[in-house]
């Protein structure tokens, strides 16, 4: 079976030591996470981890098996690049000399979309979202006028189809309710 | 309306009392109808024992001599009654050194509560003395943990801890709690957790699945069951009895599975894996459908996948939805407790036998019986053999013992060899392996069961690591019988150096103590066997002995199991010698 890039989206209770939990799923398997991102998700109080990964399908799947089966996951699922719309974000640290001297460097920003943040006298900040393609091909361009640091985010990613979370809780409370 | 609803409220509701986090432990334990914990005091638990103290005549506390034994014990006592196992560790190495027992229970399924210390909260991350990031080291090992601070938390914490170790495919929990939150005072209430949200015990069964696991069942020709310890966890094992007993299947069982079902059963057709029966690991690779029922085909059950059951439509009945297809393609995957699948399924199963086929089964055992039963169990020369000991103890037991057992060859004699006519009788490491278990674990399930006979079968190995638990043995009179079976060597692993590393023995000859003065040393009655003519007398002076009792039996030094799957084989090339 061929290896892939899958997004492996879990939406979690917001604990403490969770991170660690599904972090070693992957270890376990001796897997390398190319990318992770935590942040809160539409629902209240539901955290949403993003995990990228260079696997089988069988073996995204045994995955989500397992970090299912954690006590404080509400749902895990996978989905390939076809299946979302998905952003990076990069920011490049680039000298403020080289920046005034060399306009090309205006004409790269402009060419790509990027965004300046920050101007003081030592330093610029620019700032790029898109496909990882397009924040290494600004990287490439910036790279020979000395950056001075370059910090690129991990995916962050949302599906084309449903992931009904909230139904899924409210499934839960109508049962507890009743019982 | 309203007022009558606040009213009723208030009936229900206890009213609160204010306690210490360490007493709120001990509260909650008796709420969760706890009177048998199995522990080791240090520093950063002594609020907890210092209530134990207090409350000694509710729960009762057993002090073993290394906390490894604790878990085990705990194990043990789980194992046979299913109830949760408890047990109790100081911080630091207190913790560590549960972790090989926590790792037993999560692989072996067995509910278990750990409570340990932990150094307090403002010193949490320092490298205080006896800290050691048990969350962290406990992980991958738990189905669940988590670190107390306050002492407001521990109601609702360890009411969740004993829900979830209990529920669905049940599981080791880790609490671990800082000595201030043991300190500190709370408003003790207590309220049983009945659901968590995030956590789907057990999956909603799909009548569908039922249907074709039926209909396939219904259309077989040469059906085979394989059932597991989901059997036991699920008190199924009377409706596996009449499932088997409708369709007219054969039934084969893992090692964890012993016990579900009767050894004697006309249908029951003996162990599967690397050391099972010869016919029901062949049958396997012949079996049209093959219906596995609690069970989760760990790597010594299928030997190699590529050549297993590949001829067979797979159903697989089964509680935890990660076990689906994780080593077996299965054709239908029937999830949910099989206390109710199976209920469901009876419904759909018409009236078979399999005469031919199950004839199959005792052709091929007849193979087995006269190249190594017949020897092992009525050997006319030689030193005492294991399956001697095993079958002697049959003869007094009847089927109705609890046998412990710990692990490598003596224990895929015990198991192959031992019979059963009750279920949770059989208790063992199966999928971790650990030796050192059966000692503990004996105590812990004669203390769950202080009814029924408890006998522990041990290599000179595996008893070695957990010996010191003798003296638990000694100081709560708890009256397990334990037997050695000492061959002088690391058994399995020698004889796998044996046959796949040209007999270099390395480091796997034990030059031994006297155990026996050893047992005595500890005031347990004890006695050596070295010849077939003193076996019966000293087994059944065992057996009948009131108090704990030690047997000693010397057997033959390179003794090797068969039937054997070679690694990487297929289960039906099994070999017989």
């Amino acid at each position: 079976m061929e290896k892939k890039n899958y997004t492996v989206s879990i939406y979690t209770e917001n604990n403490i030591g969770l991170l660690s939990r599904i972090a070693a799923i992957f270890l376990k398997r001796h897997f390398n996470i190319e990318s992770i991102t935590a942040s809160k998700s539409e629902v209240n109080e539901v955290m949403r981890f993003i995990i990228v990964v260079e696997i089988t399908e069988e073996q995204v799947k045994k995955i989500i098996g397992q970090i299912e089966k954690q006590i404080e996951v509400i749902r895990a699922y996978y989905h390939t690049d076809e299946e979302l719309i998905f952003q990076e974000t990069a920011l490049y640290k680039v000298n403020s000399a080289e920046f005034v001297e060399d306009l090309t460097i205006q004409d790269f920003i402009k060419e790509t979309n990027a965004r300046i943040v920050t101007v003081t006298p030592k330093f610029f900040v620019i700032e790029k979202t898109g496909k990882r393609h397009e924040i290494d091909n600004l990287y490439e361009k910036l790279k020979p006028y000395g950056l001075m640091q370059f910090v690129r985010s991990g995916k962050i990613a949302v599906s084309k189809n449903e992931m009904p979370i909230s139904s899924i809780l409210e499934e839960f409370n109508a049962i507890n309710i009743n019982s | 309306m309203e007022v009558k609803t606040a009213k009723k409220e208030k009936i229900i509701k206890q009213a609160p009392i204010t306690v210490s986090g360490a007493e709120a432990v001990i509260k909650c334990l008796l709420e969760e109808g706890i009177d048998t914990i199995y522990g080791y005091p240090g520093g950063a638990i002594m609020p907890v024992y210092d209530e134990l103290y207090k409350y000694q005549d509710k729960i009762h506390h057993v002090l073993t001599r290394h906390e490894q034994g604790a878990t085990h014990a705990a194990q043990g006592y789980a194992r046979v009654t299913g109830k949760v196992g408890v047990c109790i560790a100081t911080s630091g190495p207190g913790a560590t050194n549960l972790v090989t027992g926590i790792a037993d229970a999560q692989i072996d399924s067995t509910p278990m509560v750990c409570i340990t210390g932990q150094v307090g909260s403002h010193l949490l991350g320092s490298d205080a003395f006896q800290e050691t990031d048990i969350i962290g080291i406990s992980t991958p090992v738990t189905k669940w943990n988590y670190q107390v601070t306050k002492a407001e938390e521990i109601p609702e914490v360890l009411a969740k801890a004993f829900y979830i170790a209990r529920s669905g495919r049940p599981g080791p929990v880790l609490i671990d709690i800082t000595k201030d939150a043991q300190f500190a005072s709370m408003e003790f209430t207590y309220k049983k957790c009945t659901g968590i949200r995030s956590y789907k015990p057990f999956p909603k069964v799909d009548l569908f699945e039922v249907e074709r696991a039926a209909d396939l069942i219904n259309s077989a020709k040469k059906p085979m069951i394989v059932f597991g310890q989901g059997v036991i966890l699920g008190g199924a094992e009377t409706l596996l009895q009449q499932v088997v007993e409708k369709a007219g299947i054969p039934a084969a069982w893992t090692i964890l599975g012993l016990s579900a079902m009767a050894t004697d059963h006309p249908l029951n057709v003996g162990m599967v894996g690397m050391h099972g029966n010869y016919g029901p690991n062949v049958l396997t690779n012949d079996s049209d459908v093959l219906i596995a029922i609690g069970m989760r085909f760990d790597d010594r059950v299928t030997g190699n996948l590529e050549h297993y059951a590949k001829q067979a439509k797979v159903i697989h009945f089964e509680i935890d939805p990660a076990e689906i297809d994780k080593n077996v393609k299965t054709e239908v995957a029937v999830l949910g407790d099989v206390k109710e699948t199976l209920q469901l399924l009876l419904g759909y199963l018409k009236p078979n036998n399999h005469d031919t086929w199950h004839q199959k089964f005792k052709d091929l055992y007849k193979i087995e019986y006269d190249k190594i039963i017949k020897n092992e169990l009525s050997p006319k020369q030689g030193k005492l053999g294991m399956a001697e000991v095993i079958d002697e103890i049959n003869t007094t037991s009847k089927g109705e013992a609890i046998i412990v057992s710990d692990v490598g060859q003596h224990q895929m004699v015990a198991c192959r060899y031992a019979k059963f006519n009750q279920s949770r009788s059989n208790v063992t490491s199966g999928g971790l392996g650990t030796m050192g278990f059966a000692l503990p674990a004996a105590i812990g399930a004669k203390m769950g069961m202080p009814n029924r006979q408890v006998v522990a079968i041990i290599g000179d190995g595996g008893f070695q690591m957990t010996i010191q638990e003798l003296g638990t043995i000694f100081q709560t009179k708890v009256p397990v019988k334990i037997v050695v079976l000492n061959n002088g060597f690391l058994g399995m692993v020698r004889q796998w150096q044996q046959m796949f590393f040209d007999k270099r023995y390395a480091s796997t000859e034990l030059i031994n103590p006297d155990f026996v003065a050893i047992a005595k040393g500890y005031y347990i009655k004890a006695k050596q066997v070295t010849e077939r003519s003193q076996l019966q007398e000293a087994i059944k002076e065992m057996m009948d002995s009131p108090e704990a009792y030690f047997l000693e039996v010397k057997v033959e030094q390179e003794e090797n199991v068969f039937p054997m799957i070679p690694t990487g084989a297929s289960v039906s090339d099994i070999r017989l010698e």
